[in-house]
């Protein structure tokens, strides 16, 4: 305590108060808080309210212009014609669907796997176990991302790894196309659906699961009606994770889905081979509008706080 | 939650298969780093140390590891301003619009990646007539690292609260002063734990990538993509895989440390 009192008069009455700028200065913002909140949140609001919701709301604009077909420059000719063919085109139809069905999919193996793993991790395992766990579910994530992605590529292949293991026993590997699809994106995301439903789990004192015993539950109803409902928003942060990440893949897609065409493929085709900005614009806001309803619906459970 | 012997068992034998699951295709890829097989054929007909010589001498795979690197650092340079800031708007102050700006900072990350790249594109090719390039990836990236930043800092202000601080205001420190000496101490490993997320995010990321990076910048996911399919580049790639992961265990390992000692 001595050292503590001693010492920190130098420190903070090393110039005399009142005096310096810096301490002028520091009484000011001390005294008016709004100046204090402007200056924090100026930079970022500036940031992420120009460069993302300008760009968001460009790209929303643009889809409502077209494409000079002989010189492929963009012509701002207002019309509604890139909205009306994706909304009416059946290919767009069955395309939307596709991904949609695959990101659904994706989502629910992800969140059945991540849920045991996240439940040894947080409640079963010991600390320095835990802490090994923690740092085996980071590591992939630094293995580039199309590096799993090609092993995937040769797991999945004709004469692969999956019908080398599978082939004694009769079974063979899908093969590219949608299976494979669903299968390379459910292990890509994996990590960060398994990471908030183990910040969730906890979170959830021990107490309370001891309390649900003590009162007489059986472990399924105290898992049922004590944890789950605690860790919903942690499963709903990761699945916002695993479905908006499905949603906006293409790169996956293209390696091991063959000639699968998802929303993302039709984007990215769009932009660079048939340089047709403003159709590419229309069918992005696809996926927009599914991932807006979706947050909107989860919004209120709190999810968006544990991303 | 007493759990019988048997349900321990499962959970615990689930959770080796899902280990087994995640690291398998890892796996895959350390053999194929060694495959005497150019095209990466299966089971690899014999194993050669080649490749390992020959990545660490390959300028491409260097060039776009130094890229990736400067890339990386700078958003993160700026995810680490920009999400402290905004953390400590929303931890200390009440005012109108709160949640909105609450959900600005996930937007990027919660809204999938087409509609990112797409959408940054469009504003800098079109709107701003732009030539794509560091510049365009950097603020791009910075734009999906700021909430890593934001939401480890975040958690951090939540936990420790304000108490320390107001003590030292009381003892007479002023703002600069309680920030060095008292917070940001407090903050410390929140900040590490934030900045290196950001930077493996930035790092690996390659969707929102392709459509900011332009021809001139070959960041190192976009140096994979290209050399992926080509039979003598495969081996090496994996190579370059490999390494990225043991280079990752040291700061990874770090973080946790950190972030587990302030626990305690």
């Amino acid at each position: 305590m001595t050292t503590v009192s001693s010492s920190a008069p130098d420190r903070v009455g090393g110039s005399p108060v009142g005096d310096s700028l810096a301490r002028r200065g520091s009484s000011y913002l001390y005294r008016h808080a709004k100046v204090r909140l402007a200056l924090l949140l100026s930079a970022p609001l500036f940031w992420l309210g120009l460069v993302y919701i300008a760009a968001l709301v460009a790209l929303l604009i643009t889809a409502f212009w077209t494409v000079d077909s002989f010189t492929g420059e963009i012509l701002i000719e207002w019309n509604i014609d890139n909205v009306t063919k994706v909304l009416g085109d059946a290919l767009y139809h069955a395309v939307t669907l596709r991904t949609l069905g695959a990101a659904i999919l994706v989502t629910i193996i992800d969140v059945a796997i991540a849920l045991p793993i996240a439940f040894v991790m947080a409640k079963i395992a010991s600390r320095g176990v835990q802490r090994a766990l923690v740092i085996a579910i980071l590591m992939p994530l630094w293995a580039s991302y199309l590096v799993k992605a090609y092993a995937w590529r040769s797991i999945l292949a004709q004469d692969g790894i999956l019908d080398w293991l599978l082939g004694p026993i009769g079974g063979s590997s899908p093969g590219y196309g949608f299976e494979g699809s669903v299968m390379t994106l459910a292990y890509l995301w994996l990590p960060f659906v398994i990471l908030p439903i183990f910040t969730a789990l906890e979170r959830v004192p021990d107490t309370l699961l001891d309390a649900s015993s003590d009162l007489g539950a059986r472990t399924s109803s105290t898992f049922r009606f004590i944890v789950l409902p605690l860790i919903v928003p942690g499963i709903i942060a990761g699945s916002i994770f695993s479905f908006s990440l499905t949603l906006g893949d293409y790169i996956a897609v293209k390696i091991v889905g063959g000639a699968t065409q998802m929303l993302g493929t039709l984007v990215y085709s769009n932009v660079g081979v048939a340089n047709n900005l403003p159709l590419a614009a229309a069918i992005s806001l696809i996926p927009l509008t599914i991932i807006f309803i979706y947050l909107a619906a989860v919004r209120r459970t709190g999810a968006l706080d544990n991303l | 939650m007493r759990l019988t012997l048997t349900s321990k068992i499962v959970l615990w034998a689930v959770t080796v298969l899902t280990l087994a699951f995640i690291y398998a295709p890892i796996l895959v890829v350390v053999l194929n780093s060694f495959s005497t097989s150019k095209t990466l054929a299966w089971p690899p007909p014999g194993f050669t140390t080649e490749w390992w010589a020959k990545a660490f001498t390959n300028e491409g795979a260097v060039a776009a590891i130094t890229t990736s690197a400067i890339v990386a650092t700078s958003s993160t340079i700026v995810a680490l301003l920009l999400g402290t800031a905004l953390s400590f708007a929303l931890h200390r102050f009440n005012f109108f619009g709160k949640s909105t700006v609450n959900l600005l900072v996930v937007l990027p990350i919660a809204l999938p990646g087409i509609v990112t790249g797409i959408a940054l594109n469009n504003a800098f090719r079109t709107m701003l007539g732009m030539q794509l390039g560091w510049f365009t990836i950097i603020v791009a990236h910075a734009t999906f690292c700021v909430v890593t930043v934001f939401n480890n800092v975040f958690a951090r202000l939540r936990r420790v609260g304000t108490s320390l601080e107001e003590a030292s205001s009381d003892l007479g420190a002023g703002i600069w002063t309680t920030f060095r000496l008292v917070t940001f101490p407090q903050i410390r490993s929140a900040l590490f734990a934030g900045g290196l997320l950001s930077f493996a995010l930035s790092f690996d990321e390659i969707i929102v990538t392709t459509f900011t990076a332009g021809n001139g910048v070959q960041t190192l996911p976009i140096f994979i993509l290209e050399n992926m399919f080509r039979p003598n580049q495969a081996p090496i790639v994996a190579v370059v895989a490999v390494v990225m992961i043991l280079i990752a265990i040291v700061p990874i390992y770090i973080a946790q440390r950190l972030t587990s000692s302030d626990n305690r």
